[in-house]
């Protein structure tokens, strides 16, 4: 029998029972559109996250108390201003180096309020990281040099605390203290939910004053060339652990970060689409099931058929070819709703949703790969019946 | 010579018990024979068309259909064998439904890897032949009872077989659309080599063919 002409029988047997088809169909279909949409979201929250730490700035290394490694401790910080100046002399470049003290406040003007992170930094801030200021200036040298109080705030706080008036030169008080604003960040928008303007910045020695603390959360420093970026880490953390014996630092870079969140996010989109396969799996056992009743219901069709000289195999081949146009068409249509589900995540919810080929292909094969495991053992049984029973059953 | 069988036997096991349903039987089919096969029912003239048509193997004993041994072919080689050899007539006359009469008739074309357009042509030419010319788009269910077994004839001879065997074939006909059938059988038989090998229990149906064979208990009497 060509195969050509199997395909169009194949196609008939699953025309002739409809509802059935498409039942056993959905099974498929919820399977693959599941494997579709999870993976969609595990790569999207990859892509993201990959963009945010890429957008920070190139070349960086991030200085830490304590290890980059998820199942230690956070250890409490030991880094003070005078850690910031032996770092500084061991890159030889102030502007280069970066520090962060943060702490949650509620920052007021008027009538106003909102509880926001308040960043204590270096005016070299937007070097170090790719910040820009859209309105008004960021802090000055001599801001942090005499620990004057002044903000830079971020555009949703600007906008929650005057709305659309002009926030520059106004009064903000933050945990009660007067600041004058002197800036206003330039809006980055969302990522995975957070709204990264939702911040506050101001000199680092206003807010020890503020806080009544002369701790340093995080040093970053932005190396002059990638190739020699691990050598400056290490100096680093040799400068710092011979000035605390008794903690641990880690200057990791982008890529560090990179790999570990890639890898966190590499194993939950495995999870995801291994939970996904499973339902895949349960659909399969459903066209197996479906496909033994049809070869039940059509014994009689087969016994003509080989009556008139049909060879096991051409019984075999239609039964399979059956169960792998079941399988196939559920396949394209829960790529369909896979597809359509994760643009509809990706437009109305914070998680970002990426469609890629290789997850497609994945799904397509998979639901093919599903159809021929599934339909071999209804289709050699079909093909085994033997023409004399076939032919009596009624 | 046909079909040639020596002291065929075919012996079913059922739970492990041995029912003989063929007990040595020795006959020939010529090119253009006539055979009926009477017998009451048990008598195992089902089982000997069965076998005739290269549906079964015998259990013991020689059978050769168009010169090829059964007992030395492999269910692939059977299948052909009975493509190329063997017309099928059911009492019941199994038509696929959903399906056209010039399709049904085409069915045994398939398996012989013919293209569509050809089958399709021979289909048409033969159900011509058996008078339904009218009806080749017309499914199973809108076709009468002879109607219906005139398509199952016509896919019988499509691929232009040695041998027809039909299994009561006017067994689900009222007597005046038998009779037309049945005389249909015999027109084709006449007019072509085709030998025409009739399975009845009716004694006027055998009793128009050139030979008679007489089935009980197993053994031809």
């Amino acid at each position: 029998m060509r195969l050509a002409e199997a395909w169009r029988v194949a196609l008939d047997a699953l025309r002739a029972n409809r509802l059935r088809s498409a039942l056993t169909m959905l099974g498929v279909v919820i399977g693959v559109a599941a494997v579709v949409v999870l993976v969609a979201i595990g790569t999207g929250a990859k892509r993201e996250v990959e963009q945010q730490v890429e957008g920070l700035g190139s070349n960086l290394l991030i200085v830490v108390p304590g290890r980059l490694d998820f199942n230690s401790a956070p250890s409490v910080s030991r880094l003070s201003l005078s850690d910031v100046e032996a770092v500084t002399r061991v890159v030889g470049d102030p502007s280069r180096v970066a520090v962060t003290v943060t702490s949650g406040e509620t920052v007021r003007a008027g009538t106003q309020s909102t509880f926001t992170t308040v960043q204590g930094v270096l005016e070299t801030t937007p070097q170090v990281f790719v910040r820009s200021v859209g309105r008004g200036s960021y802090l000055t040298s001599s801001d942090v040099d005499t620990a004057r109080r002044v903000a830079v705030l971020g555009s949703t706080v600007a906008r929650t605390l005057f709305g659309d008036r002009d926030p520059i030169g106004r009064q903000v008080s933050v945990a009660g203290v007067r600041f004058r604003v002197v800036g206003v960040f330039a809006p980055l928008g969302q990522s995975l939910g957070v709204d990264r303007d939702d911040e506050v910045h101001i000199p680092v020695t206003t807010a020890h004053r503020l806080y009544g603390t002369n701790r340093i959360d995080g040093i970053a420093v932005k190396a002059p060339d990638r190739e020699r970026i691990d050598e400056l880490g290490n100096r680093i953390v040799a400068e710092l652990s011979e000035r605390h014996p008794d903690t641990e630092f880690s200057a990791v870079t982008q890529e560090q970060i990179l790999g570990v969140l890639g890898d966190i996010l590499g194993v939950l989109t495995g999870v995801l689409a291994a939970i996904a396969g499973i339902s895949l799996l349960v659909g399969g056992v459903g066209v197996s099931n479906i496909m033994l009743v049809s070869v039940r219901e059509r014994t009689r069709e087969i016994g003509l058929r080989k009556a008139v000289g049909a060879r096991p195999r051409d019984i075999g081949v239609q039964f399979l070819l059956e169960a792998v146009l079941l399988t196939t068409l559920g396949g394209v249509l829960g790529m369909a709703l896979g597809i359509g589900a994760a643009l509809l995540v990706g437009a109305v919810s914070p998680v970002p949703a990426a469609i890629t080929w290789w997850s497609l292909t994945l799904a397509f094969g998979v639901s093919a790969a599903v159809g021929i495991v599934f339909g071999v053992v209804p289709a050699q049984r079909a093909g085994r019946l033997d023409p004399v029973v076939a032919l009596r059953t009624e | 010579m046909t079909i040639s069988a020596s002291a065929i036997a075919r012996t079913y096991e059922l739970d492990g018990v041995s029912v003989p349903a063929l007990r040595g039987v020795s006959l020939t089919i010529d090119a253009g024979d006539y055979v009926a096969i009477v017998g009451p029912s048990g008598s195992g003239k089902s089982t000997l068309m069965h076998l005739l048509g290269a549906l079964d193997r015998p259990t013991s004993g020689q059978l050769v259909i168009g010169g090829r041994d059964v007992a030395s072919l492999s269910p692939p080689e059977m299948a052909r064998l009975r493509n190329e050899t063997i017309g099928f007539v059911f009492q019941s006359f199994h038509l696929l439904p959903r399906t056209s009469a010039v399709d049904n008739v085409a069915l045994p074309l398939v398996y012989r890897g013919l293209g569509a357009r050809q089958r399709r042509a021979r289909a048409a030419a033969m159900l011509e032949r058996v008078g339904l010319g009218h009806r080749l788009q017309h499914r199973p269910n809108q076709l009468s009872g002879g109607e219906q077994q005139r398509v199952a004839i016509a896919r019988a001879l499509v691929t232009d077989p040695e041998v027809l065997l039909a299994d009561e074939p006017t067994g689900n006909l009222d007597t005046v659309t038998g009779a037309a059938v049945l005389a249909l059988l015999e027109e084709l038989n006449a007019e072509s080599q085709v030998a025409l090998v009739l399975v009845t229990h009716d004694r006027d149906v055998a009793a128009r063919a050139h030979r008679q064979i007489v089935m009980r208990d197993g053994v031809i009497v």
